[in-house]
């Protein structure tokens, strides 16, 4: 009774209250602040993002014209467009990505089926993510190397090889991530009723997964289909219709890279117009595959 | 007796499929190694290509600031200067940004908001890196060139210790701009590496702390990243890592002169952007393609360092 009577009695905590009060203030204001500036990063991120739609649009849709799509490259002043480079660029990246699906699909499924835990999968996986994220300019060094210089010159096929070298760590990822959300108990059943084990994988894991094995083949096109670096020492760049792969082949990419940079004002145009197609092409394919996966997931 | 008439073909059956499982699991295991030798035979090229280069010039390669074609004299010192110089700016200029989108996205926005501004930022991840190249080039160095290097110069310009770093003519192009660039292009590999770490702190962890009357910095501070620093260091890693390799954008802003400038407003070059510009003029057999791809294989190495550090650094998120 004494002691609560004290208790009640001490003065302190009128004291602390006011302290409180301060302190507290001063830790809103510190968390207002803090939070004003997160908000201004965030909208900093999306400005950023709406100057380069913005410019893209404004420069590409006063350049881009029928033109563009029925001409092929050609010398400035003279009336040229992007054909070449378009096809080109659509050969390259479709083939890249139809020679890395299968190789990344497998090498996904050895991960996340056969060797979850062992020394090689590790392995496998580290290196497939180093690729993942390796200057992809090293990759046109190495292409350059083994295809270009021995068998004697720049060529379609070399810049597909490139290509396929980026798409497969993505697929790698997408398919190892997918086949480990497949719950166990669906394995099980399937082993359950007799069914051999690749039988399972590829008659119900990958069917499962497919969903998201689609989305990351469309993340791999939309990745290949914007490479410049790779394809400047590979496939090069050529400035007359060509579908011939064991010739040097032009590309959208490396094509605007040679005209962004002339001198001459209907090539920066046409570079603008090519820069524009590129970049609803990749970005609508990010979207799509996005919706892809949420809803089938 | 009706168990033991079926027997034989369910044991011909799993003959079968035990050797269809075998040729399954031996094409799985050798795309696997398929891509080890991928990655060996990528370095094992590089070396081989650059070896000229380095037997011509020894280690002095590494950090000899000449680039003479003319005199066949070559070393690798300015563009590895440009290559860290950037990569390092651009992660300072990063981070803060990618962390404030992260805070923002996991603790601040309302539901509704977080996956279209997420999508949004992600996006920025998609665009080629070509498109940076152009609108830096045409957009960001006019108006650095006209309003933000002049004011900064006139501004940081006569401080005593750290002026240096902001003299010079306002080029719009250089050290500066490349590293502006680059840091929107690994913005948001940073930014989702936070936000997926984020959303992996334990809810009960934060909630403790909501009710201890926390506000949502000091939950945050307190709370968020003491217990994901580790995956945040591997974040910044992975941007840095994508930063030092990155070509096409660094090559239409940085300037391409070969001369170490003092000043972040000077032009430079990078491993990446020399590669690319000089490629094409170099002669099969030169010495100086040798020591193009001597400086693929430096790029090598110092990207592979900084990659798998930050692996290491996410494993634990990889596990979980």
């Amino acid at each position: 009774m004494s002691l609560a009577l004290s208790s009640m009695s001490h003065p302190g905590p009128r004291k602390d209250v006011a302290t409180a009060a301060r302190l507290g203030a001063s830790r809103k204001r510190t968390d207002r602040i803090i939070r004003t500036l997160c908000l201004a990063a965030t909208i900093i991120g999306l400005v950023l993002l709406a100057s380069i739609l913005i410019t893209l649009f404004y420069r590409g849709f006063e350049a881009m014209s029928l033109r563009v799509f029925t001409h092929v490259t050609a010398a400035p002043g003279s009336e040229g467009g992007l054909l070449n480079a378009i096809v080109g660029s659509l050969i390259q990246s479709l083939i890249g990505t139809a020679i890395g699906t299968p190789i990344g699909m497998l090498v996904g499924t050895y991960l996340a089926e056969y060797a979850k835990d062992s020394w090689l999968g590790n392995a496998v996986r580290f290196v497939s993510d180093i690729l993942l994220s390796a200057p992809s300019i090293l990759i046109g060094l190495f292409v350059y190397q083994i295809l270009v210089l021995p068998f004697g010159g720049f060529s379609g096929w070399a810049g597909i090889a490139a290509l396929a070298i980026i798409v497969i760590p993505i697929v790698v990822r997408t398919t190892e991530d997918m086949l480990q959300l497949i719950p166990n108990t669906l394995r099980e059943a399937v082993v359950g009723l007799g069914a051999p084990k690749w039988k399972m994988i590829v008659l119900i894991c990958w069917r499962a997964a497919i969903a998201g094995i689609i989305t990351g083949i469309l993340l791999a096109v939309a990745r290949v289909a914007g490479e410049t670096a790779p394809l400047l020492f590979t496939s090069l760049g050529n400035n007359a219709w060509s579908t011939d792969l064991s010739k040097p082949m032009s590309s959208l990419p490396v094509t605007i890279y040679a005209f962004a940079g002339s001198p001459f004002e209907d090539w920066i145009a046409l570079a603008w117009a090519g820069a524009l197609l590129i970049t609803l092409g990749v970005l609508s394919l990010n979207i799509l595959a996005r919706t892809l996966l949420r809803s089938r997931i | 007796m009706a168990s033991v008439s079926a027997t034989p073909p369910r044991a011909a059956s799993r003959r079968g499929s035990s050797l269809g499982d075998k040729v399954f699991a031996l094409v799985c295991q050798a795309a696997g190694i398929f891509v080890l030798i991928l990655l060996g035979a990528l370095i094992i090229e590089l070396l081989i290509a650059g070896l000229p280069a380095f037997r011509a010039f020894g280690l002095a390669f590494v950090t000899s600031t000449d680039w003479d074609p003319v005199k066949e004299l070559f070393g690798a010192g300015v563009s590895i200067y440009g290559t860290i110089v950037t990569a390092i700016l651009a992660i300072i200029l990063a981070v803060p940004l990618a962390f404030g989108v992260a805070f923002f996205l996991t603790e601040l926005a309302p539901p509704w908001m977080r996956r279209p501004v997420g999508t949004a930022v992600e996006l920025l991840a998609a665009v080629p890196s070509i498109i940076y190249g152009m609108w830096g080039f045409f957009v960001i160095a006019p108006a650095f060139a006209q309003h933000v290097q002049p004011f900064i110069i006139d501004t940081f310009g006569e401080l005593p210790l750290i002026g240096f770093l902001f003299q010079g003519p306002p080029f719009g192009t250089g050290l500066f701009t490349a590293a502006f660039i680059l840091a929107i292009m690994v913005l948001p590999f940073i930014a989702a590496t936070m936000r997926d770490v984020f959303e992996q702190v334990p809810p009960v962890y934060k909630e403790s702390a909501y009710g201890l009357g926390a506000t949502n910095w000091e939950v945050m501070k307190g709370v968020v990243i003491p217990y994901t620093r580790i995956s945040v260091v591997g974040g910044i890693m992975l941007g840095l890592g994508r930063a030092l390799g990155e070509t096409m954008a660094v090559t239409f802003v940085i300037g391409n002169a070969n001369r170490i400038s003092t000043s972040l407003f000077g032009p430079g070059n990078t491993i990446a952007s020399l590669v690319a510009l000089e490629f094409g003029e170099s002669e099969i057999g030169s010495l100086k393609l040798a020591s193009l791809l001597a400086l693929g294989f430096i790029l090598f190495v110092l990207s592979f360092v900084v990659l798998a550090t930050s692996r290491y650094l996410l494993r634990s998120r990889l596990k979980v």
